[in-house]
Order: structure tokens, then C-alpha cells, then sequence
């Protein structure tokens, strides 16, 4: 069963006067435990897609759905529990809570989800092989921004997410970095069966997906 | 865990934490001050009027109760008092205000000595001369004054006899003959000081004097005393409104800037949060316990403060002002302050929950 259905999905901005077709009828079958790579050119809207996957905005018009969960009539409330359950997000920048340790950065989205029970041993498991096991009582700062971003991965997965998706996630990142970051990203997917969509501009991160798409404007090629 | 964030945002901004919980005190202190001043205050003309030693008081026609009163009463009256059955001391006193809420008080020492058990003399002793004067060890504290010092008022210069621990009735005395004199009025007390073979002759004495001097108050001390409470005071209440009134209002704007210029601040970390599946609920929460923190934070820097300004009143002005610490205030200060912050944490705490996640998660 495809764990993600898109059928003539549009979204549609409104910039000033102007309408701006950020997507314009996109179809995708993606099944569970995919690993699946979105390349495109800037603008091209990539993001928006992950952005209404995600339920961090609405679409316009067409069907969406996650794990037979219908995204189209989802109003805020809805969607803001689908972040919660259902998807984990992956940004460009790390974007964790610089106040907080790394074990808090990640308990933080369990908290929200209403688990507080100790870290179950796949979980744990997890965290070992991203390799921030010893790192859980710092501060983001003071790790390195491929470690950050592995701690990123891992708050994304905690709640057991439908969908992992991963918006340029090795775009600031060193060769060295990214390389470890998509291995460890595929490598999960092989091992936990998380299916995982990743954006990426860099053919060479796309290689390490199952499979690629392109996104041209506003339409989606090769699903 | 919501308790981790807020603590460590509190921790992130230590000079923003600070100031807030200051300013936030403010308003605490400044209530429990008033308050503290109110009660110490009526608490030190209680302690004073107990330590007169009488068991009843005669004063006036038309005067008030809690008032000092002025030289109004005819001296004839005393002999009267004197006579009655059960009376073994009357002594009058002479009350001149020298302006403002000071003043000064006529006695006929022998007796109003023997009244209330004597005087206790830090220094020196009883007026000698015409011009001598009496005072408490508080007012000689603030004034700076020592025996043979010299003391201005009612336009002539006195010279400190005594410093008596203070706790009998009046801060400054002088002669009673010597004041009406002053006053031009010879003759005229201001009210006389009862003391009976046996307290518990006082309803009776009063009841038999009432009907002889319908006009006049008669209070038994212990009632008077009594009547030493800001219910009795509608001023001071009214002024503790006002004060209640600018501490929520304080309370309200130091948040309310406190938080929003947070909210400001923390915009990215509030996207990340709702990226996360964080409701309005949720972030409203952080806000609120992170404000309600503050007040806590606050409320006990403002009881701390309220012990510094009553160290300020007793060592600077310990003859003008006592304030007490009223405990029974801590909590309705600190909940009055809780109000206010509340309230001022709502626009800023709406704000956040309202905002949308992607507003601060752009890709830039
Ligand atoms: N909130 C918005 N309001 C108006 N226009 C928007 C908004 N978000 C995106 N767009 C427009 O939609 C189009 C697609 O943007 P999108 O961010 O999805 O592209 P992208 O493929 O992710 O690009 P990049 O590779 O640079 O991240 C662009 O023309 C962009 O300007
Ligand atoms: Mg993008």
C-alpha cells in the first residue's frame, strides 16, 4: 500500500496582485519504506511540496494523503496533529532549541506528542548509530553542524513518524558530513523501514535514494 | 520538560530575568510597604497609648477617636473625674500639633510618671526648667538629638532634658503648665487619662461618667486601642487601592514588555516548536508558566526589598514612620502581582500561539 497518494495536487500563492503556481498538478505514489529523492531547480517548489506533506501549509486544490489520512480537509488543529504524529521534519539549518541539551532538543518532541516514557531500545539503537549517543547533555553549539543535524534526524523519528522528510538536509554541510549524513539517513531506512523523501540539489546525495523524481516547474517528472 | 525550556530560557536572558523580577518586586514592595507603614504605625499609637497605663480616657466633646485632638477641654472637668467612685488617678494632657502630623505634649510629669509605671530615661532625666523637653529614644535617633541639646519648635528653643524609651504615648513633652501658656490656653486640656483601683470597675466607672458628661467620649483603653485599625482609616485604604491599582498596572506593563519583546526574540524557536506539532495550547503554556515564574521570582525579591525599606524607615526616620511586616500581605501581594502579569503576558502569548510556523523556519 502507497503510504503517500498525490493526485493533481496545486498550490497556488498570492503575492501581492500576482498568482504564483508553486505547484500545478502533482501526482506521486510513494510506498512505505521508500526512500525517495526530490531534485529541481531553485523555485521550482520542492519545499512547497514538503510544506504541504508536512502540514505546515494547505493546499489549494487536488488530494493528499498520508497513511490513508486525507490532507485536504485538515484545518490548523488537524494539521498541527499531523506534524505531531505523523511526520518528521528535517530542515537545511538544524534548527534545534539552542537552550536546551540535545537529549532535551529530542525529548521535547515527545513531550508535545504526550510520551514521557524512557527511551525505548530501538530508539536508543537509533541514536547509537547516528553517533550522538555521547553527546546528549550538550548544547547544540557545541557540536558540530553534521552532528546537529544528526540529532535533527533523530528528534524527527522519535515519535515514530508515517514519513521522514528531509528538506536539503546536507545543504550546509562538508562532503564529509553529508556523505555520513545520508548513509546514516539510508541506513535507517534499510534497517527501521522509515520511509524517508529527501530535496536535495546535489545528484550525488539524490544517488543514495531508491529512487528520484524531478520537480520543473511546479511539476513533478519521473513518479 | 516544558519546565526545562522555561528555566533555560530564563537562564539564557539572566539580565532580562533580573530586571523583570526587580521591576516586578517593585510593585510588591511597594504594597507591602504601604501596608507595612499602615499597621506599624497604628501598632506603635497602640504600643504608645498602652504604655500611658490608664484604664480609660475622657476627651473632648466632637473629637475623633483615632485623632490627637488639640487643647479644647475646660480643666474643670478634672476635679470632676477625680471625685468619682473607683478613680485613683486622673491626670490631663495637653495636645499642641506643630504642624503637619507632628506634635507635642503638655504633661504634669508626678502624675502621668506614676501612671504608667515611669519613665524609662536612656539619658538624662525630667524637665527642670521652664524651657526643658523631654523625648523619646526614636525621636532623638532621627533628629539627632542628645541631652542638652537643643530643640526648636513652637518658635523658641528647648533643651533636651531626657531621652526616655520610647512607648509612652508622645515622642516630645514638655510641662503641661508650660504648653497651655504657650498656646495661650490656660486652662485648657485636651483630655484626661483615668486609672481605677480595678480594670474591671472600667464599664462601670464609664457608664456613671456618661451620665453626668453626656457630650463626651469616654473610651475604655482597651477600646481605643482597638480602634487602631485601617478599617478605621478610610484615607488609607482608599491609598492602598491606588497602590494595589499601580502594582497590577506595574505588573501588567513589565511583562507585558518582558514577553513580547520574548516573543519577538524567540520566533524561530516557536516554529520549530509548532513544526514539531506544538498547539497554541502548548506554546501558550511556556508563556504562561514562564510569566507566572517571574511573578514567583519577583514576588520574593519584592518581600526581600520590603525588609530593606523597612531597614531605611527604623534607621533614618524610626520617629516619623515604623513599618511593620505584614505577613498576612505577602500572599495578596504576591497574588495582586500574579494578576498583572497575567494579564500582561496575554496579548504577546496570543501572539505567539497565533503564529505560523513557517513564518520563522524560512529557508534563508
Ligand atoms: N509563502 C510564499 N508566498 C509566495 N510565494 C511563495 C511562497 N513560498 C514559495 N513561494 C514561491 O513558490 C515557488 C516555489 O518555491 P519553493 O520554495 O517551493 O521552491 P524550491 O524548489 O524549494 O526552491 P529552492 O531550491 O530554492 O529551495 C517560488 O516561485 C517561490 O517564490
Ligand atoms: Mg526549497
Amino acid at each position: 500500500m502507497a503510504i503517500i497518494e498525490i493526485q493533481n495536487l496545486r498550490k497556488t500563492f498570492r503575492s501581492g496582485d500576482v498568482d504564483v503556481h508553486a505547484l500545478r498538478g502533482v501526482n506521486l505514489l510513494v510506498e512505505k519504506g521508500e526512500f525517495l529523492a526530490v531534485v529541481g531547480k531553485s523555485g521550482s517548489g520542492k519545499s512547497t511540496l514538503f510544506h504541504i506533506l508536512g502540514g505546515l501549509t494547505p493546499p489549494t486544490s487536488g488530494t493528499v494523503k498520508i497513511d490513508g489520512q486525507s490532507l485536504t480537509e485538515l484545518d490548523e488543529a488537524g494539521r498541527t496533529l499531523l506534524r505531531r504524529n505523523s511526520v518528521g521534519f528535517v530542515f537545511q539549518k538544524y534548527n534545534l532549541l539552542p537552550t536546551l541539551t540535545i537529549r532535551d532538543n529530542i525529548d521535547i518532541a515527545r513531550d508535545i506528542s504526550g510520551k514521557t516514557a524512557p527511551w525505548d531500545a530501538a530508539f536508543n539503537e537509533v541514536v547509537e548509530i547516528l553517533g550522538i549517543a555521547q553527546k546528549m547533555d550538550r548544547k547544540p553549539r557545541q557540536l558540530s553542524g553534521g552532528e546537529q543535524q544528526r540529532v535533527a534526524i533523530a528528534r524527527a523519528i522519535v515519535n515514530q513518524p508515517a514519513i521522514l522528510l528531509a528538506d536539503e538536509p546536507t545543504g550546509n554541510l562538508d562532503t564529509e558530513n553529508s556523505d555520513m549524513v545520508l548513509d546514516l539517513l539510508r541506513h535507517l531506512n534499510k534497517k527501521t523501514g522509515q520511509t524517508v523523501l529527501m530535496i536535495t540539489h546535489d545528484p550525488e546525495a539524490a544517488a543514495f535514494a531508491d529512487r528520484i523524481v524531478q520537480m520543473r516547474d511546479g511539476e513533478l517528472y519521473g513518479a | 520538560m516544558v519546565y526545562k525550556l522555561v528555566y533555560e530560557n530564563l537562564k539564557h536572558r539572566p539580565v532580562r530575568t533580573l530586571l523583570s523580577s526587580l521591576a516586578i518586586g517593585l510593585g510588591v514592595t511597594m504594597m507591602l510597604a504601604l501596608v507595612g507603614v499602615g499597621e506599624g504605625m497604628l501598632e506603635d499609637q497602640a504600643n504608645r497609648a498602652r504604655g500611658v497605663g490608664a484604664d480609660l480616657v475622657v476627651r473632648a466633646p466632637g473629637s475623633s477617636v483615632v485623632g490627637m485632638g488639640s487643647l479644647s477641654m475646660n480643666q474643670g472637668i478634672l476635679s470632676y473625674v477625680r471625685s468619682q467612685k473607683h478613680v485613683t488617678l486622673a491626670t490631663p494632657i495637653g495636645v499642641h500639633s506643630t504642624g503637619g502630623v507632628s506634635s507635642i505634649m503638655g504633661i504634669n510629669y508626678d502624675e502621668f510618671a506614676e501612671m504608667g509605671g515611669g519613665f524609662r530615661f536612656r539619658e538624662g532625666g525630667r524637665f527642670s526648667a521652664q524651657n526643658d523637653v523631654i523625648i523619646d529614644d526614636l525621636y532623638a535617633r532621627e533628629k539627632k538629638l542628645k541631652v542638652g541639646s537643643l530643640l526648636n519648635t513652637m518658635n523658641r528653643d528647648w533643651r533636651v532634658s531626657g531621652i526616655f524609651a520610647s512607648g509612652k504615648l508622645a515622642r516630645v513633652m514638655i510641662p503641661l503648665t508650660v504648653l497651655q501658656e504657650l498656646a495661650s490656653a490656660n486652662g485648657k486640656i485636651t483630655m484626661i487619662y483615668v486609672k481605677l483601683d480595678d480594670p474591671a470597675n472600667t464599664q462601670a466607672v464609664i457608664d456613671a461618667m456618661k451620665k453626668d458628661l453626656p457630650e463626651y467620649p469616654i473610651y475604655a483603653m482597651e477600646e481605643l486601642i482597638k480602634q487602631f485599625s485601617v478599617n478605621n482609616l478610610p484615607e488609607l485604604k482608599a491609598f492602598i487601592g491606588v497602590v494595589v491599582s499601580l502594582a497590577v498596572l506595574f505588573g501588567f506593563l513589565v511583562v507585558f514588555l518582558a514577553m513580547y519583546t520574548a516573543v519577538l526574540e524567540r520566533t524561530r524557536e516557536i516554529g520549530i516548536l509548532k513544526a514539531l506539532g506544538a498547539g497554541p495550547g502548548y506554546v501558550l503554556g511556556i508563556l504562561l508558566r514562564e510569566t507566572v515564574l517571574l511573578a514567583i521570582i519577583g514576588s520574593l525579591c519584592g518581600i526581600l526589598m520590603s525588609y530593606g525599606t523597612r531597614w531605611l524607615i527604623s534607621t533614618f526616620i524610626p520617629a516619623s514612620m515604623v513599618q511593620a511586616i505584614v505577613y498576612s500581605w505577602w500572599p495578596i501581594a504576591s497574588l495582586i502581582t500574579l494578576a498583572g502579569a497575567v494579564l500582561g503576558v496575554l496579548y504577546p502569548a496570543l501572539k505567539a500561539a497565533k503564529q505560523d510556523a513557517l513564518d520563522s523556519l524560512s529557508y534563508d
